[in-house]
């Protein structure tokens, strides 16, 4: 396999050009459903990160060992794995966001990302590339989910990392806290995004 | 790099060999992990009964009476607290099913003479902003050093004195509940726990 990866490219690409929420919308559920704080947002994010990092380590060093046939259940077992191990040592260690997070923790398993990242990356290429593979598109989603999380936390409750910058009786737009608020702030950061990203490209 | 056949002794080998270290790194992680998990929750415990109730020093988790009573659905926890052997109070967990999102569980404070000594939420679902200021001083505040027996706990329009949450009545009305149905209960059974200890 001719491998001439640009490994900066490589890295980067997760953050910008190919940015998992806001240019290729995958991992919409945990995007739309915790990033009702700042906080939340970073605590999922990383969370999720941690899994990508994982997995896509594991499915690139076991690649030439799995047959394709059963690729996919295997690839979820080692998923599954790591989000348990991430469920138990949350639930151990930072009970606070345990319960912020809830039952979006267990669903990492099902987040597109992760087995996109495994299957059409991890799967054909070597530890190196998969690994910063990984840690480009981990952070892109932990940016994209802290940002909108920030944007709704500021907008729906006047403050950010719960820091409150409004008085106590202000009124602040609750929508942006609520659900739909999640898909309004997340359709205009992505317009944002897109617009700013297509400009420099 | 070439791929592994998929034949039929390969494909169950391969997936038997994954579960197999998932399994056992799965359950390696669960045994470091308990111990911490199980103090993280006995401390959220401890720190609930540290801020409702006055200063005591009898080891309540471990002396926590469990009755069942008709007003509760599920046996219900009273943790009576003792300082020098003289009763000073009780912490009851009190629920109610009627909040915006399910349940909502707190835990009530009461002095001998049935007042509110304070209030901390255990547990709650409601919606973030609205619901959940439910935890804040503002709104704990007037139920403190109250007692139910002439203080109406219900919120003002269904003719209580507790001023609800802007745009959360029915979670106000779900913690006035709760916080009713742990008054109930603790006055059915005061007399039992305060004598247990002699």
């Amino acid at each position: 396999m001719a491998n001439t990866i640009d490994q900066k490219q490589n890295f980067l690409k997760g953050i910008v050009k190919e940015n998992p929420v806001f240019v290729m919308l995958l991992g919409m559920c945990p995007t739309l459903g915790v990033t009702s704080s700042a906080f939340n947002g970073l605590g999922m994010g990383v969370a999720t990160l941690f899994v990508l990092l994982m997995s896509n380590t594991v499915v690139s060093l076991v690649k030439s060992q799995i047959p394709s046939k059963v690729r996919i259940p295997a690839f979820i077992i080692i998923i599954a794995s790591f989000v348990t191990i991430v469920e138990m040592v949350l639930e151990a260690f930072i009970p606070f966001l345990y319960e912020q997070l809830g039952i979006f923790i267990p669903l990492i398993v099902v987040n597109c990302l992760i087995l996109g990242r495994a299957e059409a990356f991890a799967s054909k290429n070597d530890l190196k590339s998969s690994i910063l593979d990984a840690l480009g598109m981990g952070l892109g989603f932990v940016i994209a989910l802290t940002v909108l999380g920030a944007t709704r936390e500021i907008l729906g409750n006047g403050s950010i990392f719960d820091f409150k910058f409004v008085s106590e009786d202000a009124n602040t737009f609750i929508l942006f806290i609520l659900p739909p608020g999640a898909f309004i702030a997340l359709a205009y950061l992505a317009i944002l995004f897109n617009k700013l990203t297509v400009k420099t490209a | 790099m070439s791929k592994k056949e998929s034949t039929f002794l390969n494909m169950a080998l391969a997936l038997i060999v994954i579960t197999l270290v998932a399994g056992f790194s799965l359950g390696f992680v669960n045994d470091l992990t308990t111990g911490p998990k199980a103090a993280a929750k006995l401390a959220k415990k401890v720190n609930a009964l540290k801020a409702v109730l006055p200063e005591f020093d009898n080891d309540l988790v471990s002396e926590v009476v469990k009755i069942k009573t008709p007003v509760a659905k599920d046996s219900l926890e009273i943790y009576p607290a003792f300082s020098n052997g003289e009763f000073v109070g009780a912490a009851v967990i009190g629920a109610s099913e009627k909040g915006f999102s399910g349940l909502v569980k707190i835990m009530v404070g009461f002095t001998p003479d049935g007042s509110i000594q304070n209030v901390v939420v255990l547990e709650q679902k409601e919606t973030p902003g609205l619901g959940t200021k439910m935890k804040d001083e503002k709104f704990i505040g007037q139920f403190r050093d109250k007692n139910p027996s002439n203080f109406n706990l219900k919120v003002s329009k269904d003719g209580g004195q507790v001023d609800a949450l802007t745009g959360a009545t029915i979670s106000s009305r779900a913690f006035t509940e709760a916080a009713q149905s742990a008054y109930d209960e603790y006055i059915l059974i005061k007399d039992s726990i305060t004598k247990s200890k002699k």
